[in-house]
């Protein structure tokens, strides 16, 4: 199986501070891949560079190669908007834009040329079941996202993403903060996913990550440690570390 | 793509437009200024009280003596009350009388110079004349206006700064059991030392650069003051008063003080930048 | 002898409320005498009424639209110029030489005394350029004091919008000037458009400048080139040379009022924005 995203040597710097060291591995297609460690082990960056939103850190510098579908992202004149457009990312913190719940998910697809109110408003919807928030919200549309609870916000933030029909989704502590009725829906809305996307999964919860990824990466303190099947590496860890890091002596 | 860089061009253009005004009044004001300077020469310029610009005299010494004590007036009577005044709203003053103060003192703020100036004349010019002597149009006269003009400025910024000291501070002191008075004395004022200095450079600023205010109320007369009964004229009130039929020489001994304004009143919100950077 | 701190605490807090006071003593005498004095000149027809015979008689209506046309050219020079400088500052570099020199040169303008960009616009629009006295003349330098206002006010809109949201946008596959337009900008209009009505206020009252570079003249003004007497202008003259008390008065209210009205709807559009995009 030929990889979906593939990152070769990848290391990341922001002036003198170095975030990732040499990190190597695949990430293969419709499946879901776990990213786990402590905090500050440099995961959060590693997505961001994945859609490139890491060129926004300021003195940011990056070695090595990251390739989506064979081709190099990280190359300096690759198409970013097309990128970011092929590769969504969902935030910790749910951050709805200041506007209608139907204008959050359309914004973005109508400003890169859908612009048939049709069409849109088949997305929107679409994109809402995927996502299951349909029925909460279906009959408030025009609202403010503002006003929604806080797994709402996160779940619209997902299908936001998903509505401009990516390939990959990155996903950053999605559900972190939120109550664990909401984490469960993402949870199994990420499984639904997974037949239809590549999904990458940050996590600082070791529980979501069994539960909730096929293959999983442990990353500690810039490095990365250990890679395989999550049965696999929660069983039979290969690293000392890792199995700390599974069994909680440290986090 | 290109779309954006172009973007990023106008913008960068469009951004050097502050810079750009600022360079082009410094250089249009010196290009017309200095001719005059080198053909009298900087000292006789400076020191020279003599002022009769369709004779060929161009002293401005009566002139920037004006403008510092019209000044130094001006704060004698604008900081103490400015300062008490806003020592009492943020430190003295319930809630409500604090939410009703604000918007009037904006509204005061905005009042323009010209009617400071005309109510300056009407009430207080006749005052000084009747119980003090002189003319009425006066140092004192002034003074008193300009003082009265800078109060908003003084006070919302010395409120401001009041305001930024944290809490922490007066809950230590009172709990180390000051009375409300100390603590404001001894804590709090230093601590908003640098900003209420602002706010008095700031206000200082003001008082030189009016002009209209003052021609009204100032006496506009060419000497050196000997008493605050005294009518003056300062540097903003000659510029303004011979602008209009000035030519030749004369128009640029008016730009010519325009610089010596300038750069008086450039050094004084340098000094109150780098005051406020300094926090 | 050292005075008990409760009692020199009475002592200041008395002498503190008299000064205060006081202070509000004489802010308040001016807005209630130009009040009397002006408001009963305010009627209809003071407003619509050309001022005859320099001022003695009529009303003061082709100073109001040389007020606004000045004003308004004026707002439509800076508010490009200062917010797109805001938004080049904030969105387009990072703190480095050359935003603390585009904000020095704005701290520095803003403290530019008026009569020096009189003196400035004469020489340049008046003279130089040929304008003449003029709307032209006067808008032009009136945008350049009020563009510093526009630039403070706007790159502290813009810096407030939160971080999060231009990652969002990214995110999602947008430009960043299609990031600026429909979140950042509309996020931070206002804050925009306080700074906007800070600058007309600001305008409304300006003497010295318009004096030396719109010019005077009494007739209602129908082009740019045309020169114009402003209600400050007005005001000025009629009081310095004691034309006519009544209609002194009567412009100074005019004037206090409209500044009222100023800060009101500056209040109330800054309420309204903050509810439709926030």
């Amino acid at each position: 199986m030929d990889a979906k995203i593939r990152l070769d040597h990848l290391s990341f710097f922001y002036g003198d501070h170095q975030v990732l060291e040499e990190v190597s591995f695949e990430v293969r297609a419709n499946e879901i891949f776990g990213l786990m460690g402590p905090a500050q082990s440099g995961k959060s960056t590693l997505l961001k560079v994945l859609n490139r939103l890491s060129d926004l850190i300021p003195n940011a510098r990056v070695t090595g190669s990251v390739t989506l579908d064979g081709e190099d992202i990280l190359a300096p004149d690759y198409d970013l908007v097309g990128l970011r457009r092929r590769v969504g990312l969902v935030l910790s913190k749910p951050v709805p834009l200041p506007r209608s719940i139907f204008e959050n998910l359309v914004l973005a697809p109508r400003l890169s040329g859908k612009g048939n109110r049709a069409f849109l408003e088949e997305l929107a919807e679409t994109s809402l079941k995927a996502a299951r928030l349909w029925d909460e919200v279906k009959d408030r549309l025009h609202a403010s996202a503002l006003n929604l609870s806080g797994g709402q916000q996160q779940r619209l933030c997902l299908a936001r993403t998903l509505a401009m029909q990516p390939e990959v989704i990155l996903l950053d502590e999605p559900t972190s903060g939120l109550d664990p009725i909401s984490t469960a829906k993402i949870e199994e809305t990420l499984f639904q996913l997974k037949s239809n996307y590549t999904i990458i999964l940050v996590s600082n919860n070791t529980k979501q990550i069994a539960r909730a990824t096929d293959r999983v990466a442990f990353l500690l303190m810039s490095k990365l440690i250990e890679v395989g099947e999550t049965p696999k590496v929660f069983t039979e860890p290969k690293d000392q570390r890792t199995d700390d890091y599974i069994t909680g002596r440290f986090g | 793509m290109k779309k954006e860089l172009y973007i990023e061009r106008v913008l960068l253009f469009l951004a050097l437009s502050s810079i750009g005004s600022l360079v082009t009044i410094t250089v249009f004001i010196f290009w017309e200024g200095i001719p005059l300077i080198a053909y009298t020469g900087l000292k006789n310029f400076l020191l020279s009280s003599h002022w009769a610009p369709t004779r060929g005299h161009f002293g401005i010494l009566a002139m920037i003596i004006s403008s510092v004590l019209v000044t130094i007036g001006a704060l004698v009577l604008g900081v103490p009350l400015g300062l008490a005044c806003a020592i009492t709203l943020a430190e003295f003053a319930p809630e409500r009388v604090k939410t009703l103060l604000k918007p009037t003192l904006e509204l005061l703020a905005g009042i323009p110079s010209v009617v400071y100036g005309f109510l300056g004349v009407i009430w207080l010019v006749p005052l000084i004349r009747d119980y003090l002597g002189g003319p009425g149009l006066s140092l004192l006269a002034g003074s008193v206006i300009l003082g009265i003009m800078i109060l908003p400025t003084v006070i919302s910024i010395s409120i401001d700064a009041l305001s930024a000291v944290p809490d922490l501070y007066r809950d230590g002191s009172i709990a180390l059991g000051a009375t409300n008075w100390q603590t404001v004395h001894r804590v709090v004022l230093p601590a908003a030392g640098s900003g209420i200095v602002t706010a008095i450079i700031l206000g200082m600023g003001r008082a030189i650069g009016e002009t209209m205010a003052i021609i009204m109320v100032a006496g506009n007369a060419l000497k050196i003051p000997t008493s605050i009964l005294d009518p003056v004229r300062t540097l903003t009130a000659n510029i303004a008063l011979e602008l209009g039929y000035a030519s030749g020489r004369h128009r640029e001994a008016l730009f010519a003080t325009g610089i010596v304004l300038f750069i008086i009143i450039m050094i004084l919100n340098l000094a109150a930048s780098a005051i406020t950077r300094r926090r | 002898m050292r005075l008990d701190p409760r009692l020199s605490q009475v002592f200041m807090k008395i002498l503190l409320w008299t000064f205060t006071g006081f202070t509000l003593f004489i802010l308040i005498f001016i807005i209630v005498n130009i009040s009397i004095k002006g408001l009963p000149q305010v009627t209809p027809t003071f407003l619509l009424q050309d001022p005859l015979d320099m001022g003695r008689h009529g009303g003061i209506f082709s100073t109001i639209v040389a007020t606004v046309y000045v004003t308004v050219l004026a707002i439509l020079l800076a508010s490009p110029l200062g917010v797109g400088s805001a938004i080049y500052l904030t969105e387009y570099t990072r703190e480095g030489w050359v935003t603390r020199l585009i904000r020095f040169g704005a701290e520095c303008l803003a403290g530019v005394p008026s009569i020096i960009l009189g003196l400035f616009g004469f020489v340049l629009f008046v003279m130089k350029l040929g304008f003449g006295w003029s709307i032209l003349s006067g808008g032009l330098t009136l945008a350049i004091m009020v563009l510093p206002i526009i630039i403070r006010t706007s790159e502290e809109a813009i810096k407030a919008v939160p971080q999060e949201y231009r990652q969002v946008c990214y995110s999602l596959g947008l430009s960043k000037w299609q990031t600026i337009t429909r979140i950042v900008l509309p996020s931070a209009l206002p804050g925009i458009s306080t700074g906007i009505m800070l600058s007309v206020g600001r305008s409304l009252g300006e003497t010295a400048v318009l004096l030396f570079t719109a010019g005077a003249a009494l007739r209602t003004p129908t082009s740019l080139f045309d020169s114009g007497r402003t209600m400050a202008v007005h005001f000025y003259i009629l009081a310095r040379e004691g034309i006519s008390m009544p209609n002194a008065y009567g412009t100074a209210a005019i004037l206090m009022i409209s500044i009222l009205l100023i800060n009101i709807v500056a209040y109330s559009l800054m309420q309204h924005l903050m509810k439709r995009y926030s």
